[in-house]
C-alpha cells in the first residue's frame, strides 16, 4: 500500500500556511481594499477626512476625452513593446540555441538588462537618445530634425517604447532558451536527416512546441507594460511632449504622487486593474486555444 | 503560572525600557527635520543642523534628506498618518495649500508664542512672508529656502551688439535676440517648456506684470477660485511672441531630453539669456565657461506694464502636530538658531538663497557681501521681490489647490503650442478648463474645510 504523508488536522496545516497568507494579506489585498475604498470617496491627502462621492470618480474619467486617448496610448506602447521583447528575444534564443560563437556568454549576459531599475535605464536611454548630444545626435546631423524626442511627440513614444523593450528582451530571453533546450534534439535530429533546413524546423518544430511558453511570455509582457513603464516615462519624457507619452500608469503616478489626487489616482488603478483583468480573461479565452501543451 | 511567569517578565521589560527612555531625554531632547533638497543644498542643510548642535547641549536635530521636494511630502504624510511623522518637516510652494488645510501642523506663530520666544514677524520680507502666511497675515510656518526667478544675460555676446545692459522690457528683449541671432548665435534664449521649467513664463510673468492667474487673488481668499490667466491680454501676447522667437530660431528649447538643459546651456556658453531662480547663482558660477562675463537683471517687464513684485519660490518648515512638549521646546529652539543674522549669511553665501528677513539682508549688506564679485547681483532678487512695497493689493504668491497638476496642464499646453503648432488662444484656453475642473476637484475635497 502507498504510504502518504498529511496534515492531522485542517488547522495545522493553516498554520503553516498563515505566514504567506498574512504576507499576501498585508502587501496586496489590504493595499487593493483601500486603493478601492479610496476610489469611491474624495480623499484628504492629510488623511483629514474623506467623503463618500459614489462612481463620481470614475464617471469624470470615463467621460474625459483625454483620459481615453491615455488608455489608447497604452495600447499601442503595450503592443508595440511586447511585439519588439518578445521578436527579439526570441531571435537571440534561437540563435543561441543553435550553439553559435560565444553561446555560453550570450546565455547569461542578456539577463542583466533585467536587473537594471527603470530609472537608471531611463537615464541611460536618455543619454542616448538625446538628439543634440546623444549617440543618435549623429542621424540629425546627417538629416537635420530627423530625430527629436523632446518635441516630436511620435519619436518619445518610440524611445519609451524602445527602452521598455530592451528590459524585457532578456527576461523573455531566458524563458525561450530553456523551452528550446526542453525540447528533445530526437526531435530535430530526425527533421534534419529527413531534409528539413533549419528555417522549417523552427517553422514546424520548435514555434509550435514554444507555444505554451509564448503564451505565458505573451500574458506577462501585456501585463507589464501595463503596469511597469511609469519609472523610464517619468526619467525620460515626463509623459510630453503635449501628453505623447501619457500612459495610463504614469498619469495614476503623477496624479497621485506628484498632484496628491489619492482618489483620483485609486480609481485610475482601479480602472487599470479590470482593463488587465479584461486582457488576460481575453487571451486565455481566445488564444490559448491555440497552445499545444503536451 | 506561564501567562503570570510572561506577564513579569513583559513589566520588567517595559520598566526597562521606560527607564532608558528616560534617562536619554535627560541628556538630550532629539528631533527630525525631513528635507526635501539634495545634493550641494542638502549637504548645506546639514552642516547648518551641526552647527545648531554644536551651539547647544539640550537638544539635537536629526536632519535625513528625503530626496526632492515631493518625495518629501510624500513621505512625511505617510509617516504623519502611520502616527511616524517628524516633528519639522519642510513643503516646498506647491504644497502649501495642503498642508494649511489638513490641520496637521502646530502653527509657527503659536508655537514660538507658547515657547516663550518674541519673534518679530514684520522682520521677514513682505513679498516672502505674504506667500505663506493666511489670508489674516498669520505665519503658519517658516520660510527656510527663498528664491525668485532673475534674467540672466552674456555680457560678451551683449557687447557684440552694443549692448552694455539688460533688457527692461521684452520688447527690447526681441531686438537683442534677433540681433544676437544676426551676428551669429545659435542659442539667444533658451528656454525650457517642460511642467517644471514653466514657472518663470507663466507663474513669474504675471506677477511681474501684474495680471492675475486666477480669481480670489490668486486663490488666497478662498478655494473657490478660478483660472483667468488664459484670459490676460499681455500673457497671451508674450506667449505668441516667445512663439515667434521660436519661429525665428531666436529663442530655443534646451532640456534634458534634447541632451543639455537651458542652465547648462548658458554656463557653457551656448545660450546667451536664460530665466531661472537666484539659486542657481552660484552653480552658474561655478560652471560659467573660463573668462565668461556674465550677470544678472530683474525680469523684463511687458510693454507699458509697471512692475509689480515676482513671486517666491522655494519652501518653509512647519511644525507637525503629535509630538511632546520638550520636541516643540527643541524645534523653537532650531527656529530661533536659524533666524540669527549670522546664519542668513552663511546660508547665502554656500548656496544661491537669498537672506528671507530684513535683519539678515542688512547683516548682509553690513558685511559687504553684494560687493564681492561671486554674490554681487543677487540682491536684484531682493529687490525683485519688493518692489511693489508691503501693502500692494496685488496677490502674493499663488494658493491653489492640485498646483502641480495646474502647472502640468499649462506645461502641456505650451508643449502643443510649441511643438505641434497648435493656437495659442486655444491651447491656453483648454489649460484653464481642465485646471478648474481640477480646482472644482480640489475644493469638493476639502468641502467644509475653511481657508485660513
Amino acid at each position: 500500500m502507498e504510504k502518504r504523508v498529511t496534515f492531522s488536522t485542517t488547522a495545522i496545516g493553516l498554520l503553516f500556511a498563515a505566514p504567506m497568507l498574512l504576507l499576501i494579506f498585508v502587501f496586496f489585498y489590504w493595499p487593493s481594499a483601500q486603493a478601492l475604498y479610496w476610489a469611491f470617496t474624495l480623499e484628504q491627502p492629510w488623511g483629514g477626512g474623506n467623503r463618500w462621492v459614489g462612481f463620481s470618480n470614475f464617471r469624470q474619467l470615463l467621460e474625459d476625452p483625454i483620459y481615453w486617448q491615455s488608455v489608447t496610448r497604452s495600447f499601442v506602447f503595450g503592443i508595440s513593446s511586447t511585439a519588439i521583447s518578445m521578436g527579439m528575444a526570441l531571435i537571440l534564443a534561437l540563435l543561441t540555441d543553435r550553439e553559435l560563437a560565444g553561446h555560453r556568454l550570450y546565455r547569461s549576459v542578456f539577463i542583466w538588462p533585467y536587473a537594471i531599475a527603470a530609472p537608471a535605464l531611463g537615464l541611460a536611454f536618455r543619454f542616448i537618445l538625446a538628439p543634440e548630444a546623444g549617440l543618435l545626435s549623429v542621424i540629425n546631423r546627417v538629416w537635420p530634425d530627423l530625430w527629436n524626442p523632446a518635441l516630436d511627440g511620435k519619436d518619445a513614444m518610440i524611445a519609451v517604447i524602445i527602452a521598455f523593450s530592451w528590459k524585457y528582451i532578456g527576461y523573455n530571453f531566458i524563458f525561450f532558451l530553456s523551452a528550446l533546450q526542453g525540447i528533445p534534439r530526437a526531435l530535430i535530429e530526425a527533421a534534419a536527416i529527413d531534409g528539413a533546413g533549419p528555417m522549417r524546423r523552427i517553422r514546424d518544430i520548435q514555434l509550435p512546441l514554444l507555444t505554451p511558453t509564448l503564451f505565458f511570455l505573451l500574458i506577462i509582457n501585456i501585463t507589464e507594460s501595463f503596469q511597469d513603464s511609469f519609472g523610464i516615462v517619468d526619467v525620460m519624457t515626463q509623459g510630453g511632449p503635449a501628453r505623447a507619452t501619457e500612459l495610463m500608469v504614469y498619469k495614476i503616478y503623477f496624479d497621485g504622487f506628484k498632484g496628491l489626487d489619492y482618489s483620483g489616482a485609486a480609481a485610475q488603478s482601479i480602472l487599470l486593474m479590470l482593463l488587465v483583468i479584461l486582457l488576460t480573461i481575453f487571451q486565455f479565452r481566445f488564444i490559448e486555444r491555440r497552445v499545444h501543451y503536451k | 503560572m506561564k501567562t503570570k511567569l510572561l506577564l513579569s517578565a513583559a513589566g520588567a521589560l517595559l520598566a526597562a525600557t521606560l527607564a532608558s527612555g528616560s534617562a536619554a531625554a535627560a541628556e538630550k531632547t532629539k528631533i527630525d527635520f525631513w528635507f526635501g533638497n539634495s545634493g550641494d543644498i542638502a549637504k548645506r542643510v546639514q552642516e547648518q543642523c551641526d552647527r545648531f548642535n554644536q551651539s547647544q547641549g539640550d537638544y539635537e536635530v536629526v536632519c535625513t534628506s528625503q530626496g526632492s521636494y515631493d518625495a518629501s511630502l510624500q513621505n512625511t504624510i505617510a509617516a504623519f498618518r502611520a502616527g511616524k511623522q517628524p516633528t519639522i518637516a519642510q513643503v516646498s510652494d506647491a504644497g502649501t495649500l495642503d498642508i494649511m488645510l489638513s490641520g496637521a501642523f502646530y502653527p509657527a506663530n503659536q508655537l514660538m508664542k507658547d515657547m516663550g520666544y518674541d519673534v518679530n514677524w514684520s522682520d521677514y520680507f513682505s513679498g516672502i512672508s505674504g506667500y505663506y502666511a493666511t489670508s489674516k497675515g498669520e505665519m503658519y510656518s517658516f520660510p527656510f529656502n527663498s528664491s525668485t526667478a532673475l534674467f540672466y544675460w552674456n555680457k560678451d555676446a551683449f557687447a557684440k551688439i552694443d549692448k552694455d545692459h539688460a533688457p527692461a522690457t521684452w520688447q527690447e528683449a526681441a531686438e537683442d535676440f534677433k540681433a544676437l541671432k544676426a551676428a551669429g548665435y545659435a542659442c539667444p534664449l533658451g528656454f525650457d517648456i517642460s511642467n517644471n521649467e514653466i514657472w518663470q513664463y507663466v507663474e513669474q510673468f504675471e506677477a511681474v506684470n501684474g495680471e492675475p492667474i486666477a480669481t480670489r487673488k490668486n486663490g488666497f481668499e478662498g478655494l473657490d477660485a478660478d483660472l483667468v490667466f488664459n484670459k490676460n491680454p499681455l500673457l497671451v501676447s508674450f506667449i505668441k511672441d516667445l512663439k515667434s522667437w521660436y519661429d525665428a530660431g531666436a529663442a530655443v528649447i534646451k532640456n534634458k531630453a534634447t541632451g543639455q538643459t537651458f542652465v547648462e546651456a548658458f554656463a557653457a556658453g551656448d545660450c546667451q539669456a536664460i530665466l531661472t531662480s537666484v539659486g542657481d547663482h552660484g552653480n552658474i558660477g561655478r560652471t560659467a565657461k573660463e573668462g565668461m562675463n556674465w550677470g544678472v537683471a530683474m525680469l523684463p517687464t511687458y510693454g507699458e506694464a509697471k512692475r509689480h513684485s515676482s513671486f517666491v519660490g522655494g519652501a518653509s518648515l512647519w511644525v507637525l502636530k503629535g509630538h511632546s512638549d520638550a520636541e516643540y521646546k527643541a524645534a523653537a529652539a532650531f527656529f530661533n538658531f536659524l533666524a540669527k543674522p549670522e546664519e542668513a549669511l552663511t546660508w547665502s553665501t554656500v548656496t544661491g538663497y537669498i537672506p528671507v528677513r530684513n535683519s539678515g539682508y542688512d547683516y548682509l549688506v553690513s558685511q559687504g557681501f553684494y560687493e564681492k564679485a561671486p554674490y554681487a547681483g543677487r540682491e536684484l532678487a531682493i529687490k525683485s521681490l519688493t518692489v511693489s512695497g508691503a501693502d500692494h493689493s496685488a496677490a502674493k504668491g499663488i494658493r491653489l489647490g492640485g498646483l502641480l497638476q495646474i502647472r502640468k496642464e499649462i506645461a502641456n499646453a505650451l508643449q502643443d503650442i510649441f511643438a505641434n503648432n497648435k493656437d495659442v488662444q486655444a491651447s491656453l484656453d483648454g489649460a484653464a478648463e481642465r485646471g478648474n475642473q481640477l480646482l472644482a476637484r480640489f475644493a469638493e475635497t476639502y468641502k467644509g474645510v475653511a481657508l485660513p
